[in-house]
């Protein structure tokens, strides 16, 4: 049970929160003007390193706001990142 | 009886009764059901699992791989170690073959779940442990000390006895379960704790040694000896052989033999024995335990001494199963023949035995040190780790008697078998040959397994590595996880304003997400068929009302809320005036449909949109995500009022009448009320707001009131009259027009073009979610799955596959009786043109379209 450090709440555990996936994959400024496989390259790919990845999450049952965090994925360990909340 | 008169801290002055094997025995207070059944002489308390041989007694605490017994009374439970078992008045058990029964009943008993914060967790209650609660308590910061038995906990320290920790997990999260047996309280209580530091003081458990007929009762560790004779005053037998590899089962045959039990020798594999006045055999094997069913003598080559007992040591392995849970790395060390904790990512300190600390006052040190380490202050030097003998196996010919996991029936025959069909991985071999994965986890195997593959494959076991340590480190009861939440507690009911009025008029009810939804109402007599056909009837013919207030609303509220909508809905949201209503569906970016709903406008700024009764929480989730993460500038609320809202919808060609004589200052004419809008005015004098849409192809009304007032509404709305119907009757009316159920009629992979609704897909505006992909390729196919009709020869199961020419082209996904068209029909996901298609089992079911009743839409005006 992962301690997340939500930054409006402080530390909570993470039964409260819902995963949001990799961080700064930012929706098109423009579909229409993608072709089909950067469309689907951003609908379906996503990062999955062994390391330090930035994510995102929702404190889904405490105060509902989405923040980023980086967490080691061989370690768990969580930075927070005060710069995105 | 075998028991001392003094030694022990049983209470001699109770007697405790209990039934073991359908026999009365009698016990103490403080006995476990492994000492009194030892002190009343019983050895054989099992047989196992694949062989069927007798099995007996082996060790005295949660690494009991034998006497795993079945309790009875008070209350059936399978599989538990009988050296964990706390003797009481009534207990019944029952010795095993290797598996036991699940109870027949429900337990009555309690279970309860704690939740708890410390700044220092210390795990075990040995000299270690205590040490380190006593020294950590000191700074003045929350402690916790959590041990399987009930030691005397230092000054401000918070005592968990008779729990055990079974689970480590990230952040320092870890479970634990407390044993209780105490009338009037929960039976176990499971422990959630937070710890800022954690420090394992768990011991270490004495492994055997792989030799012949090392599994007949008699034979048993010889410090789980030494504790039947000190905790519970117990002789395990007359007279004894002492087999070890090092000096510490000196002291259990000292302790016995002081005691009154005759040691015949002390058989040390060393070649320089520890002084002793015992007859030391060095330098040598116990090469057999002998016996018919349990121990009468031991093999020392040629010499046959005769024995009742056999203690085993093959030495010490520190208890590292939660620090390798913690995701510390484990290391082989050459010098103690035993798996020492190395490095873990997380805030926890190691102590005593469980590191490879023997020695008492080494151990109270190496506590002190470990309290220090975790409140960051300046620590001693650590005490020294012990050495130990490595002796794994007494070499023979034949190995098939050689066990090395007693509960799975492992010998070193099985390893042999495992190597020479060429596994070189302990995981593998753990695998092939099941040692290690009984009930004990291989806490007195593991180690020897993964010895005797090194041996056999010619490596040291640090090359071979161990096996991955994972919770829970002794067996859980699926109750104690569950905890209060089960039966009604199990998960939140939720119910509707007028949930008590259903209920008292006999309504059957269907679980909806957490919601309670009337499902229909049988009336005397009624099946659910009967009963639905009439429902549908009143509401095509006459008035009938479905309390509707199950539908997710949310409240969309500021300036940009117009923009907002039309961002996340395929239509068009802005140009809906204000008093107007409009359908809407929601798609996820890859296409396809997610939920469904009208948007009503309330002012320019201001939306009331309803989702379906399961999606309703995804919904505002997915909108907050939006407004969040993407679109921040939007200055737009979303507020969920689902509970604030009351809704009864009135359908058939009699509501507006009925809506009249409720609404008298109302204009209800199709004029001045068309459809698709919505008003404001007094419904049986209650504040309400009404709109005119429907679900069912009828004229009908959907009146939303205060939930205060939902059953003053529905209770005026029935006194004329009408018919309430439930999900069923919706359901059957809304197919009849070919309306999908999303979920129902929909599984995550259909587009709005599937669903024959691309007149709800906007053409002008640029960009919406999901729009992009019904121009990918495989979303813009045309030989797509596509909702149709089917008008089936009798009624077809939902999710029955559909053929054509014998493939599978689709499947039902509802199907109904149809009052108004007399017959079954049904809805379903076909790709390609057909006129029929067979089920699986030979129905035939004509191809239509969905939309079975009134295509013109005729009836909508009443
Ligand atoms: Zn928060």
């Amino acid at each position: 049970m992962l301690l997340i450090p939500c930054p409006w709440c402080g530390p909570r555990d993470e039964a409260e929160f819902h995963y949001g996936g990799q961080a700064h994959v930012a929706y098109p400024a423009d579909p229409a003007a993608l072709s089909d496989e950067e469309w689907g390259r951003y609908l379906f790919f996503r990062d999955n390193p062994a390391g330090p990845f930035a994510e995102r999450w929702s404190h889904s049952a405490g105060c509902r706001r989405w923040f980023n965090v980086v967490r080691d994925t061989s370690t768990n360990r969580i930075v927070p990142q005060e710069a995105n909340r | 009886m075998n028991r001392h008169p003094k030694l022990g801290s049983v209470d001699r002055g109770r007697v405790v009764r209990f039934v073991f094997d359908g026999r009365e025995y009698t016990g103490h207070p403080g006995d476990t059901l492994a000492s009194a059944l030892l002190a009343n002489g019983v050895r054989r308390v099992g047989t196992s699992v694949t062989h069927g041989r007798p099995r007996g007694i082996f060790a005295a605490g949660a690494e009991e791989p034998n006497a795993v017994v079945q309790i009875e009374e008070p209350f059936p439970e399978p599989m538990v170690p009988a050296t964990m078992v706390e003797l009481y008045d009534g207990l019944v058990a029952s010795g095993l073959a290797g598996r036991g029964r699940l109870a027949d009943r429900p337990d009555p008993a309690r279970y309860d779940g704690m939740y708890a914060h410390c700044e220092v967790l210390v795990v075990g209650g040995g000299p270690a442990g205590l040490a380190a609660a006593e020294e950590a308590a000191r700074s003045g910061v929350r402690v916790i000390l959590a041990d399987e038995r009930t030691p005397a906990a230092p000054p401000g320290v918070r005592l968990l006895p008779r729990t055990t920790v079974i689970g480590y997990y990230d952040d320092n999260y870890l479970i634990a379960v407390e044993r209780r047996s105490e009338a009037g309280t929960a039976r176990e209580r499971l422990w959630r704790i937070r710890a800022g530091h954690v420090v394992l003081a768990t011991g270490a458990h004495e492994r055997s040694i792989a030799f012949a007929g090392n599994d007949l009762p008699g034979v048993m560790l010889a410090g789980a000896a030494r504790t039947y004779l000190t905790r519970y005053g117990v002789l395990p037998g007359r007279r004894a052989v002492v087999f070890t590899t090092n000096d510490s089962a000196y002291l259990a045959a000292e302790d016995l033999a002081r005691a009154g039990v005759e040691i015949a020798a002390i058989v040390d594999v060393r070649p320089t024995p520890a002084p002793t006045d015992i007859e030391v055999i060095s330098g040598n094997f116990v090469t057999e335990a002998r016996g018919d069913g349990e121990v009468s003598s031991v093999l020392v080559g040629s010499r046959e001494l005769e024995a009742d007992l056999l203690l085993v040591s093959g030495g010490w392995n520190p208890v590292v199963h939660l620090f390798g849970q913690s995701g510390g790395t484990l290391r082989y060390d050459d010098d103690l023949a035993a798996l020492v904790p190395g490095e873990s990512p997380q805030a926890v300190t190691v102590a005593g035995a469980a590191r490879g600390v023997f020695g008492h006052a080494d151990c109270v040190q190496d506590g002190i040190r470990a309290a220090r380490a975790a409140l960051g202050q300046t620590a001693p030097e650590p005490p020294p780790t012990s050495r130990q003998h490595a002796c794994w196996l007494v070499p023979a010919t034949d190995y098939t008697r050689h066990f090395v996991d007693l509960q799975r029936d492992v010998t070193v025959a099985d390893i042999h078998r495992a190597t020479g069909a060429g596994l070189r991985s302990v995981e593998h071999v753990k695998r092939y040959t099941t040692a290690g994965t009984a009930h004990d986890q291989g806490k007195t195997s593991g180690l020897l397994t993964t010895a005797v593959m090194a041996r056999t494959l010619g490596v040291s076991p640090a090359d071979l590595g161990s096996t991955t340590f994972r919770a829970p480190y002794t067996p859980v009861s699926f109750a104690a996880l569950a905890g209060r939440d089960r039966g009604d507690l199990h998960d939140p009911v939720r119910v509707t304003a007028l949930h008590d009025w259903h209920a008292a008029h006999g309504a059957l009810f269907e679980n909806v997400g957490q919601w309670k939804r009337p499902w229909y109402y049988p009336g005397d007599g009624e099946d659910m068929d009967t009963a639905v056909l009439r429902e549908c009837r009143a509401a095509r013919e006459g008035v009938a009302a479905m309390d509707a207030s199950t539908l997710g609303k949310i409240d969309i509220r500021g300036p940009d809320a117009a923009e907002f909508l039309d961002r996340l809905y395929t239509n068009l949201m802005s140009t809906l005036k204000v008093g107007s209503i409009r359908y809407g569906v929601l798609c996820r970016l890859d296409g396809m449909v997610f939920d469904d709903g009208t948007a009503i406008r309330l002012a320019e700024d201001h939306y009331l949109v309803t989702t379906t009764t399961g999606n309703a929480a995804a919904v505002l989730d997915w909108m907050e995500e939006w407004l969040q993460t993407e679109w921040p500038d939007l200055r737009v609320h979303c507020t969920s009022v689902t509970e604030q809202w009351a809704t009864v919808a009135l359908v058939g060609p009699g509501s507006r009448a009925v809506l009249a004589e409720l609404a008298p200052d109302l204009a209800v004419d199709s004029a001045s009320f068309p459809f698709m809008t919505w008003r404001e005015a007094d419904v049986a004098g209650i504040p309400a707001r009404i709109c005119r849409i429907s679900f069912s192809g009828e004229l009908a009304y959907e009146i939303n009131v205060s939930w205060w007032y939902g059953l003053a509404l529905w209770e005026a709305v029935m006194s004329r009259d009408v018919t309430p119907y439930g999900t069923e009757t919706m359901h059957v009316l809304r197919a009849e027009k070919g309306y999908p159920i999303i979920g129902q009629d929909t599984d995550g992979t259909v587009t709005p073009h599937d669903l024959g609704l691309s007149w709800l897909v906007s053409k002008k505006k640029a960009d919406f979610l999901g729009k992009r992909s019904f121009t990918r390729q495989d979303t813009a196919r045309s030989d797509r799955k596509r909702l149709v009709g089917l008008l089936p020869a009798t009624r077809l199961r939902e999710g029955s596959a559909l053929l054509a020419d014998g493939r599978m082209v689709g499947h039902v996904t509802s199907s109904y009786l149809s009052a108004a068209l007399g017959r079954p029909f049904a809805l379903a996901l076909v790709a390609g043109e057909h006129t029929t298609l067979t089920t699986l089992d030979g129905t035939p079911a004509e191809v239509t379209s969905p939309v079975f009743y009134d295509p013109e839409g005729r009836r909508r005006d009443g």
